[in-house]
C-alpha cells in the first residue's frame, strides 16, 4: 500500500509551548485515519503542517509524495479540505461557490460547470442551486463546504471536525457520503471530537495529546490493547460512597466522575448480580467504546 | 521558508480578482453612488462656493484647480477602504482567505490579489469623477486621459500601505487611527484644495515626501493638457511606496497567519 501522508518527528512551538512535539504518522492510500484528541492536542496545527500551510520546527512532512511546504502548492492540487469554521463566500449563491472554487485549482470555468450538478447531488443541494449561503442551514452548509473541497476531484481530503455543530440528521448524512468518498478510493483524514463518528468511520485513528502520539490502531484494536471489555455504569446520590465501599471487589478499574462510577472489568456478571441488591443505585451494563479508551488515555479532566 | 523572503508571484492571483469583481457586480449600484457622491459633493460645494470668492488659484479656475485634486484623493480613498475594510473583511471575518489558502494559490498570490483589486477600485473610481469632469467641461486636454493610469497608479500606492495597517489590525476600530492620523492630514497637506506652496515651510518638507504630493502634482498638469515637470520622479516615488508597502505588508501578513 502506498503512503499518501506522511510525517516524521514533526514539531511545532508557540511562544515557546511545543503544541506538536515530535509527531510520526503515516496514512496509507484509501484510509479513512481519524486524529483525535482533547482541544489544544494539536490536531489542527498537524492539518496545518501536513497541508504545508505552516513551516514546522523540526521534523519533515510529505503529501502525495511531495515534501511540503517547499512543494505544498503542487500537492494541494490534488487536496480537498473541510475546515473547521465555514468559510463560504456569502455574497454568492451555491454555484456561484462551487465556481470560483474550481477557479483557484486552475480549472476552466466549463469542466466546473460540468461538474457542478454531480457535486450539488452529492451534496443533495441540487435544488438549492441559486440559494444564497446565509439562507442554508448549518448541515447545508457544511455539506456545501464538503462539495467546495471536492471541486477539483482530489485525491486527498482533510477534514477538521466535519460535523461539530450539527443535528444528528445532518451528521449522518455527512457520515454517509464520508464512507462513499472511501468506498471510491479516496484517502481521508479527519479530525473529530465525536468517537462515536471515529469509530464507524476511521479505518485506523491516532490519539493525540499535548502534542504528542500516545496511541495508535484501529479502533478494535484500540478498545482490546487499552481497556477492559466491559462497562458497568452506576448512578445515584450514593454511588461515590458505594464505590469507597465495594467497587474495588468486582472491577479491575473505578472512576468516580460527579454521581456516576465508570467500573471497567473483563467480565461483569457478579458485579450485576450485586447491583440488584442495592437500592437506590441504577446502572448500565454495556461493552467498553472509543470514548473510554479516550478518557482513560487523556483524563477526565477539562482542557481549557 | 523565511517571512522575509521576496514575492514570489503567479498568475494565480487572477481568480481572486475574478472573485472581487463578482461580488462588487451584485453590488455596483451603491458603490458606484459611493465613488460618485462624496468627491463630488466637495468638489462642487468647495469648488463653486469656495470658488466664487477666490478670482483664480494657480492659474486656472478654484473648481479646475480642486478637479485634479478631486480625482487624487477619492482615489486614494477607495483603495484604503478596500484595502483596510474590505481587505480585513475577507482575513479575518469572513475568513475567505483560510479557503483560497486551502488551494494551490499561496498568501503573495492573495495579497497581490488584494492590491490589485483595490488599485481596480480606485481606477472606477478616477474614471467616475473623471466622466464628471468632463462633462462639466473641466477639462479640453486629451492629455487627461492620462489620469485613468494615474488613477490605477494611486491605487496601488495605497492599497500597498493600507494593507500593512490591516496586517497589524486587531478589529476594525484600529482603523480610525490610519485615516484620522494619515489619510485625511494628507488630503489637507497634499495640494488637493490648496497649493502646498501655501503652507509653512516645515509641513511643506513634511507633505513632499508623502505620496499624495507626487500624485497630484502629475494630475493637475495632465487635466490642463501639460506634460508634468519632473515626471520621473513622482512616478519613480509612487513605484517605490508601492514596492515597500507590497513588501512590508506580505512580511506581516505571512507573520500574522503563520500563527
Amino acid at each position: 500500500m502506498s503512503v499518501i501522508i506522511q510525517a516524521a518527528k514533526l514539531q511545532k512551538s508557540y511562544a515557546g509551548v511545543r503544541v506538536v512535539d515530535g509527531l510520526d504518522l503515516s496514512i496509507n492510500k484509501g484510509e479513512c485515519f481519524g486524529l483525535l484528541g482533547p482541544n489544544g492536542a494539536g490536531k489542527t496545527t498537524t492539518l496545518r503542517m501536513l497541508l504545508g500551510l505552516i513551516a514546522p520546527d523540526g521534523g519533515t512532512a510529505h503529501l502525495l509524495d511531495l515534501p511540503v511546504p517547499q512543494a505544498a502548492r503542487e500537492a494541494r492540487i490534488k487536496v480537498g479540505v473541510v475546515p473547521q469554521m465555514d468559510n463560504l463566500d456569502p455574497d454568492f449563491t451555491v454555484a456561484e461557490n462551487l465556481l470560483v472554487y474550481g477557479r483557484y485549482f486552475g480549472l476552466k470555468d466549463s469542466e466546473i460547470e460540468a461538474r457542478i450538478p454531480s457535486l450539488l447531488e452529492f451534496a443533495s443541494l441540487t435544488h438549492k442551486r441559486d440559494a444564497k449561503v446565509p439562507t442554508l442551514s448549518g448541515g447545508m452548509k457544511r455539506r456545501l463546504t464538503l462539495a467546495r473541497a471536492l471541486v477539483n476531484d482530489p485525491d486527498v481530503l482533510f477534514l477538521d471536525e466535519p460535523t461539530t455543530g450539527l443535528d444528528p440528521q445532518a451528521r449522518h448524512l455527512i457520515w454517509q457520503r464520508l464512507r462513499e468518498l472511501t468506498n471510491q478510493g479516496k484517502t481521508l483524514l479527519l479530525t473529530t471530537h465525536f468517537m462515536d463518528e471515529a469509530e464507524r468511520l476511521c479505518h485506523r485513528i491516532a490519539v493525540m495529546d499535548n502534542g504528542k502520539l500516545i496511541s495508535e490502531g484501529s479502533p478494535r484494536e484500540l478498545i482490546e490493547s487499552n481497556i477492559e471489555p466491559q462497562v458497568v455504569e452506576v448512578f445515584g446520590e450514593h454511588a461515590a460512597a458505594w464505590a469507597r465501599a465495594h467497587a474495588a471487589a468486582y472491577a479491575q478499574r473505578f472512576e468516580v466522575s460527579g454521581e456516576t462510577v465508570f467500573c471497567y472489568l473483563q467480565d461483569a456478571r457478579a458485579l450485576v448480580a450485586h447491583l440488584h441488591t442495592q437500592n437506590g443505585l441504577r446502572y448500565l451494563h454495556r461493552p467498553s467504546n472509543l470514548e473510554d479508551v479516550f478518557l482513560k488515555l487523556t483524563g477526565r479532566e477539562m482542557r481549557e | 521558508m523565511s517571512h522575509f523572503a521576496l514575492p514570489c508571484l503567479s498568475l494565480r492571483f487572477y481568480p481572486i480578482w475574478q472573485r472581487h469583481f463578482l461580488v462588487w457586480k451584485k453590488l455596483a449600484a451603491p458603490s458606484i453612488m459611493g465613488h460618485l457622491a462624496d468627491p463630488l459633493i466637495y468638489m462642487l460645494g468647495l469648488g463653486y462656493g469656495l470658488g466664487s470668492l477666490l478670482p483664480e488659484m494657480g492659474g486656472m479656475s478654484y473648481i479646475a484647480f480642486l478637479a485634479a485634486g478631486t480625482v487624487c484623493y477619492s482615489t486614494m480613498n477607495s483603495a484604503s477602504f478596500e484595502a483596510l475594510y474590505s481587505g480585513f473583511a475577507r482575513m479575518h471575518e469572513q475568513r475567505t482567505w483560510d479557503a483560497i489558502l486551502n488551494t494551490p494559490v499561496t498568501l503573495d498570490d492573495v495579497v497581490m490579489s488584494e492590491i490589485l483589486w483595490a488599485a481596480t477600485k480606485s481606477l472606477m473610481s478616477g474614471a467616475a469623477v473623471l466622466s464628471v469632469i468632463w462633462l462639466m467641461g473641466l477639462s479640453h486636454s486629451l492629455m487627461s486621459l492620462w489620469m485613468l493610469p494615474l488613477a490605477l497608479m494611486v491605487g496601488l500606492v495605497f492599497a500597498s500601505i493600507g494593507l500593512i495597517m490591516t496586517a497589524l489590525a486587531p478589529s476594525y476600530d484600529f482603523f480610525m487611527y490610519y485615516f484620522t492620523l494619515v489619510i485625511t492630514p494628507m488630503m489637507l497637506i497634499c495640494g488637493v484644495f490648496f497649493p502646498v506652496t501655501q503652507l509653512p515651510e516645515g509641513i511643506q518638507i513634511v507633505a513632499s515626501v508623502l505620496p499624495l504630493t507626487h500624485a497630484v502634482d502629475l494630475a493637475r498638469p495632465l487635466m490642463n493638457g501639460v506634460v508634468p515637470p519632473q515626471a520621473v520622479m513622482h512616478i519613480a516615488v509612487l513605484v517605490a511606496y508601492t514596492l515597500a508597502g507590497f513588501y512590508i505588508s506580505l512580511v506581516l501578513f505571512r507573520r500574522r497567519l503563520s500563527r
